[in-house]
């Protein structure tokens, strides 16, 4: 690469940046959760890019997908590894590091440096595996609002997620709504449908039939579920690349060769690709956190009761962008819409749009134009209301209250 | 603004929630929000145009207004504005029908054939007609479903809606005084529309 190359979006990176370490919760002082269970210590791994502006109004936050980290942009010494939203966030792109405060954080029940089922329960001093309490999108939400405010900030200018992200975006909108000025849910849900949680369900079940799983006790065994995890990431997998563009990466084309073997083994392309991301998933994911945070996502369900979605609604002073890929069939575009309606319907603000891309669910960490000229349009004008303080289209909870008529 | 604009702006009440189908760069939604305190929202099938309404601040859908409206709830809104929007729709009186389903106001605009320059450029050219509001040759021009203001106000009546008031528009958009015979001198009409109840 010489130094009068062009600057290609590789190039136009954070740099060299590290993964940080705080304590949020303690032993004395411990994270409440939604079913009144308490846990603590809670650690939290997080980086951020980019300078918090005097006024403290250009944070911006990124919330990761099931198996994302705190690592979404820049390296940690090698360039060519960079961190898993690299291509959306930097210097002069979409999510703009000259402009903005961007903080990420591996989330609650992670197992990237977040406190999680892997780690140690202070009452034994091991593992808390399957003694881990269940947690809910709101609780990852609330360890997220700590390290917000650890940081010194009020108020964000955002907040983006794809996936499962998309659902803390929507969760913290709801039960904090004067935390974000702005949402951004990409790829996202309101709630999994029968076939979601039929995939979880298989996925979970190769974890638990796993026999080193050890009912989750196995990380002082020396041994680890690791067939289950594979064999969940396998299929998981699937379900975010579409048909088109697994026929573009790898049609039928027989693996090392031009003969089929014709056995069992690995033959086709596709057979080792999947293999190979089985493989690497081990090196980097724990198989409890994969089974908490399946689950977590299938219970999931905001719009669930339209009393208690109502009254959240009313006081959301989020303007919201909801995006879907119109190949992706994990979260296809109906739910996205079905998020619009919800958000509609109680006046909330918010622009959707479905982009077209051939590569499924996996789109939303993909360089798709569109995609990335739409996030960054929408921050762009975000970034003018909550730093600038242009006019913002109005959002329910910044009306007066209600005088008692019914919405 | 648009002057055609100016006039729909003068009929939406202020605060109230507005939907403007086909909305364009934004620039009605924008002054409504801004000027007038209204909730607004649209719906744009244009990518470009989309972002222009991004770039506004004004929440909007891309989406492509013959599918329907299924985003949004019956009575959802105090008014629905489809400028300049109806003769290009593949099937006007299902946009026409959910239009009026989702809200309580309709105001809509159109070029009207029924203008005598065009009945003349027919009559005495054999041509189809092209004016400076409808430019384009027959086969590349978007206005696939041109009418006339008798036209609009016969469907409206078949449709059972109530029409609370026409405005004549000249060929800039400004209301006309052609109100005498608007279907032969105004070039574009604006009507405001409702289901009585």
């Amino acid at each position: 690469m010489s130094a009068t190359a062009p600057l290609t979006s590789a190039e136009a990176s954070v740099g060299l940046v590290e993964t940080k370490r705080v304590v949020l919760f303690t032993e004395a002082d411990p994270l409440v959760l939604e079913s009144g269970e308490r846990l603590g210590p809670v650690e939290v791994a997080y980086e951020t890019y980019g300078t918090l502006n005097a006024a403290r109004t250009n944070a911006f936050f990124i919330c990761h997908a099931l198996t994302g980290d705190a690592h979404a942009a820049g390296h940690h010494g090698d360039p060519s590894r960079p961190g898993w939203w690299d291509n959306l966030i930097g210097p002069g792109k979409p999510i703009d590091t000259d402009r903005l405060f961007v903080i990420c954080a591996n989330l609650l029940g992670g197992c990237q440096g977040t406190t999680g089922p892997s780690s140690p329960d202070p009452a034994t001093g091991r593992p808390y595996g399957l003694r881990f309490p269940m947690f809910s999108i709101g609780d990852i939400v609330t360890v997220h609002r700590a390290l917000v405010g650890h940081l010194g900030v009020r108020r964000l200018l955002g907040a983006i997620g794809g996936s499962v992200g998309g659902m803390q975006v929507l969760q913290w909108a709801l039960d904090h709504p004067d935390d974000l000025h702005s949402g951004i849910m990409v790829c996202a849900t309101a709630r999994l449908s029968a076939q979601n949680i039929a995939f979880s369900a298989v996925a979970r079940e190769a974890i638990l039939r796993d026999p080193d799983f050890a009912g989750g006790d196995y990380h002082d065994t020396g041994r680890r579920p690791d067939a289950g995890l594979a064999l969940a990431r396998m299929m998981a997998h699937i379900t975010y690349l579409s048909d088109e563009s697994m026929r573009r990466k790898f049609d039928r084309r027989i693996q090392d060769g031009v003969a089929p073997r014709r056995t069992f083994g690995i033959d086709f392309e596709v057979e080792s690709y999947l293999h190979h991301q089985g493989e690497s998933f081990l090196r980097r994911f724990d198989a409890d956190t994969y089974l908490y945070l399946s689950r977590v996502m299938d219970y999931w369900d905001p719009f669930g009761d339209p009393a208690v979605a109502a009254e959240a609604l009313r006081r959301v002073t989020t303007r919201f962008l909801v995006l879907s890929f119109d190949t992706d069939w994990r979260f296809p575009t109906a739910h996205s819409l079905d998020l619009v309606r919800n958000l509609a319907a109680h006046r909330v603000p918010v622009t959707f749009r479905e982009i077209a891309s051939p590569w499924g669910h996996d789109s939303f960490l993909l360089e798709v134009p569109e995609y990335h000229r739409t996030v960054r349009a929408f921050l762009r004008r975000m970034e003018d209301e909550a730093v600038g303080g242009a006019r913002a289209a109005p959002a329910p909870g910044d009306r007066p209250a209600p005088d008692g008529r019914a919405a | 603004m648009r002057p055609d604009l100016d006039v729909i702006a003068g009929f939406v009440p202020p605060g109230a929630r507005v939907l403007d189908l086909g909305c364009g760069d934004g620039s009605l939604l924008e002054h409504l929000i801004r000027e007038q305190g209204c909730d607004g929202h649209g719906v744009e099938i244009s990518g470009e145009r989309f972002l222009a309404c991004v770039a506004r601040g004004v929440p909007v859908l891309q989406g492509d207004i013959d599918l329907g409206l299924p985003e949004f709830g019956d009575r959802s809104f105090d008014v629905v504005v489809l400028s300049q929007t109806l003769q290009a729709t593949r099937r006007p009186v299902f946009v026409l029908r959910e239009m009026m389903r989702v809200g309580r106001l309709g105001i809509v605009s159109f070029p009207n054939f029924g203008h005598w320059r065009l009945r003349a450029g027919l009559a005495l050219r054999g041509r189809m007609p092209r004016s400076a509001t409808l430019p384009d040759n027959w086969h590349e021009t978007p206005n696939i479903h041109l009418c006339t203001t008798r036209d609009f106000e016969d469907l409206a009546r078949d449709e059972g809606l109530r029409v609370v008031r026409r405005v004549p528009l000249d060929g800039d958009g400004t209301s006309s005084r052609a109100d005498r015979w608007p279907n032969l001198l105004a070039t574009g009409a604006l009507y405001l529309v409702e289901r009585p109840a």
